[in-house]
């Protein structure tokens, strides 16, 4: 296997387990999130509007996790810069 | 495939790159500045006002409500700043129904842009409240161990609202341009719908947790509470 080979395999494989491992624990604490808040709007209906506001900022703070994830495995995919590289030095050859 | 809107530059001269985010972004500015210039422009006091002038009121006293309910007690200190953010993210995401537009969002150098300002808003707004000494006291809280992680937590702020933004911007229209390819028709117009809901949410965020960093930096523990009921 030569040094391209294994760049694009390990670039793909790492890509998709990036985005699936790291989708892992945001998706469990976003559901831990809603549902406490749901335990909480039930008890509560005056408080709906606090509670509303702080779940969404939460959420956004847990999703943003994901998204790390997400984006690195779209840099991997779509803007390698080892890939990149390797192109480069093909095409200079 | 492109990953974000910088990749498309539109005129180039020597080292000046024209791109379509600088287009669109101002594009956006011309449409924001004018649009509120000719709303404001004959302001009325009567009960009766145009449509313009109450949809902006709406919007106006909307803003101003959420930044007292995360927690600043005066905040036409902080309107200004806060409602352009709000309102030119906003307009960039919800511009997605047009065919052929690109948000500025989903380039990484708006996003950088707009978290490097509430990066600067927050020790100006903090040293004007607190005083200098004030501001870089709440550095060294609860100990003076905790000094380095609470820097690293400043820069991180940055970092993650920036990514934030750009992510969800981005992912939304990768999203979108790979369904296209797989089904054509009737499912991308959902997920652009879902798109433009996530557009308006981040917007939300976006300027909620910029209130929150300023609300947590600029404190209003020490500010003698109001004679308001």
């Amino acid at each position: 296997m030569d040094s391209m080979t294994l760049i694009a395999a390990a670039s793909i494989i790492t890509a998709g387990l990036a985005i699936g491992l790291g989708v892992l624990g945001p998706g469990m604490g976003q559901g831990r999130a809603v549902a406490s808040a749901l335990t909480a709007l039930a008890q509560q209906p005056d408080a709906s509007s606090t509670i509303t506001r702080t779940l969404f900022v939460g959420l956004a703070m847990i999703e943003s996790l994901a998204i790390y994830c997400f984006v690195v495995s779209m840099i991997l995919i779509f803007a390698n810069p080892f890939w990149n590289h390797v192109i480069g030095q093909a095409a200079a050859h | 495939m492109h990953l974000s809107t910088d990749e498309i530059i539109l005129w180039q001269h020597g080292f000046f790159k024209l791109n379509l985010t600088i287009v669109t972004t101002w594009g956006l500015m011309l449409l924001l500045a004018v649009g509120a210039k000719l709303v404001t422009r004959n302001l009325t006091h009567e009960v009766q006002t145009t449509r313009w002038q109450s949809l902006l009121e709406v919007i106006v006293i909307t803003i101003r409500k959420q930044i007292e309910e995360v927690g600043l007690r005066q905040p036409e200190k902080y309107l200004g700043f806060i409602g352009t953010l709000f309102l030119f993210i906003a307009i960039a995401n919800i511009f997605t129904i047009f065919p052929g537009y690109e948000p500025p969002t989903g380039s990484l150098s708006t996003t950088t842009a707009l978290a490097l300002l509430v990066f600067v808003a927050v020790p100006f707004y903090a040293i004007r409240e607190r005083g200098l000494r004030g501001y870089l006291k709440t550095f060294a809280e609860p100990t003076l161990v905790m000094l380095p992680f609470n820097v690293i937590s400043e820069l991180s702020h940055t970092l993650a609202l920036a990514v934030r933004l750009f992510g969800n911007m981005m992912s939304g229209s990768m999203i979108l341009a790979i369904l296209l390819i797989v089904t054509p028709f009737i499912f991308p117009m959902v997920m652009s719908l879902l798109g433009l809901l996530t557009g308006m949410v981040q917007a939300y965020i976006f300027s909620v947790l910029a209130t929150v960093f300023i609300a947590a930096a600029a404190g209003t523990s020490e500010t003698p509470i109001d004679d308001k009921p």
